[in-house]
């Protein structure tokens, strides 16, 4: 019973801060909201036993691609009164549309029930149920290509960011450390051979 | 106990309410970045949903590939959102005409 009071609890703060980024003025409130919408995902996770997802999601989501979000939201000088203008008149196509997502969600769901899957009761897991070392079993051997593409994945992805950003302004006068680090006696100081000159 | 039906109109909500967000926002590419999250997350939430009431190991496997490729895409349209915006000193969808589309 205590898990069902925690899902809806918990449900509720997921759809009201969900609510909450799309409608929010500023675009730093929707970050933040979005932060709360992830912490609630990762409970509710956490009562699926998905530990390790649950916790991911935290560290990766919240540690790492929001925190990525508030910065860029941050940086960026953004006049948020021009973005708004015209909203209102977006109103009516948004609920339309997302009113007919939530009937053929229903639709399958409740009204079909699925398709006639009886999945009632989740089944109940073995006393000594490890999520994080099932998980790393099928991850590390039916998956073990997958994971290295991921990881190429990651690693093409942050090589991108870097170099998508880097910016070259021309007329300042940076240091180029490996030019000095490369330089030698030779290339700063001429030894001339001359023979000695008398007075004149 | 949970049921499947609950989780599965939650993630449809969520669902719901971010793709409500994507035309509400069309402007301003942070939030619709930021709508595409939580597009992803609900989703995902089916994905477990599934895993856990299967009892089958895959379904989290491929959240957790959907989780990897997230990351990397908002690393890369943030990136891209930083360049755009110090060409053109706005991040406005509707001044993106080069392509005259």
């Amino acid at each position: 019973m205590f898990p069902t009071i925690l899902f809806f609890a918990f449900s509720a703060v997921l759809v009201a801060a969900a609510l909450g980024v799309i409608l929010a003025r500023n675009p730093v409130h929707s970050a933040l909201l979005l932060v709360l919408c992830f912490f609630n995902s990762a409970v509710i996770w956490l009562l699926l036993n998905a530990e390790f997802l649950g916790i991911v999601l935290v560290l990766v989501y919240v540690g790492a691609v929001m925190v990525l979000f508030l910065f860029v939201v941050m940086m960026l000088d953004v006049n948020i009164e021009e973005l708004r203008k015209g909203i209102a008149g977006y109103w009516p196509l948004a609920v339309a549309v997302a009113g007919f997502v939530v009937f053929a969600i229903v639709n399958v769901i409740v009204v079909r029930h699925l398709g006639g899957v009886a999945l009632k009761v989740a089944p109940p897991l073995p006393a000594n149920y490890s999520n994080t070392r099932e998980l790393g079993i099928a991850l590390f051997t039916r998956y073990a290509y997958p994971a290295q593409i991921a990881a190429v994945i990651l690693l093409v992805a942050s090589v991108a960011a870097i170099v998508l950003t880097l910016r070259r302004r021309p007329g300042i006068k940076p240091q180029n450390v490996s030019e000095q680090v490369r330089v030698r006696a030779k290339d700063r100081v001429r030894i001339v051979k001359m023979s000695s000159e008398r007075r004149p | 106990m949970i049921t499947l039906t609950e989780v599965l109109t939650l993630s449809g909500l969520l669902f719901a309410i971010a793709v409500a967000g994507v035309f509400l926002n069309r402007k301003n590419i942070i939030v619709l970045l930021m709508c595409i999250e939580l597009l992803l997350l609900a989703v995902n939430f089916n994905f477990v949903a599934f895993s856990r009431f299967l009892g089958d190991i895959n379904g989290q496997i491929f959240v957790f590939f959907i989780l990897t490729v997230a990351a990397a895409e908002a690393a890369i349209g943030l990136a891209i959102l930083v360049v755009l915006f110090r060409e053109r000193r706005s991040i406005n969808v509707e001044d993106l005409d080069t392509l005259q589309g």
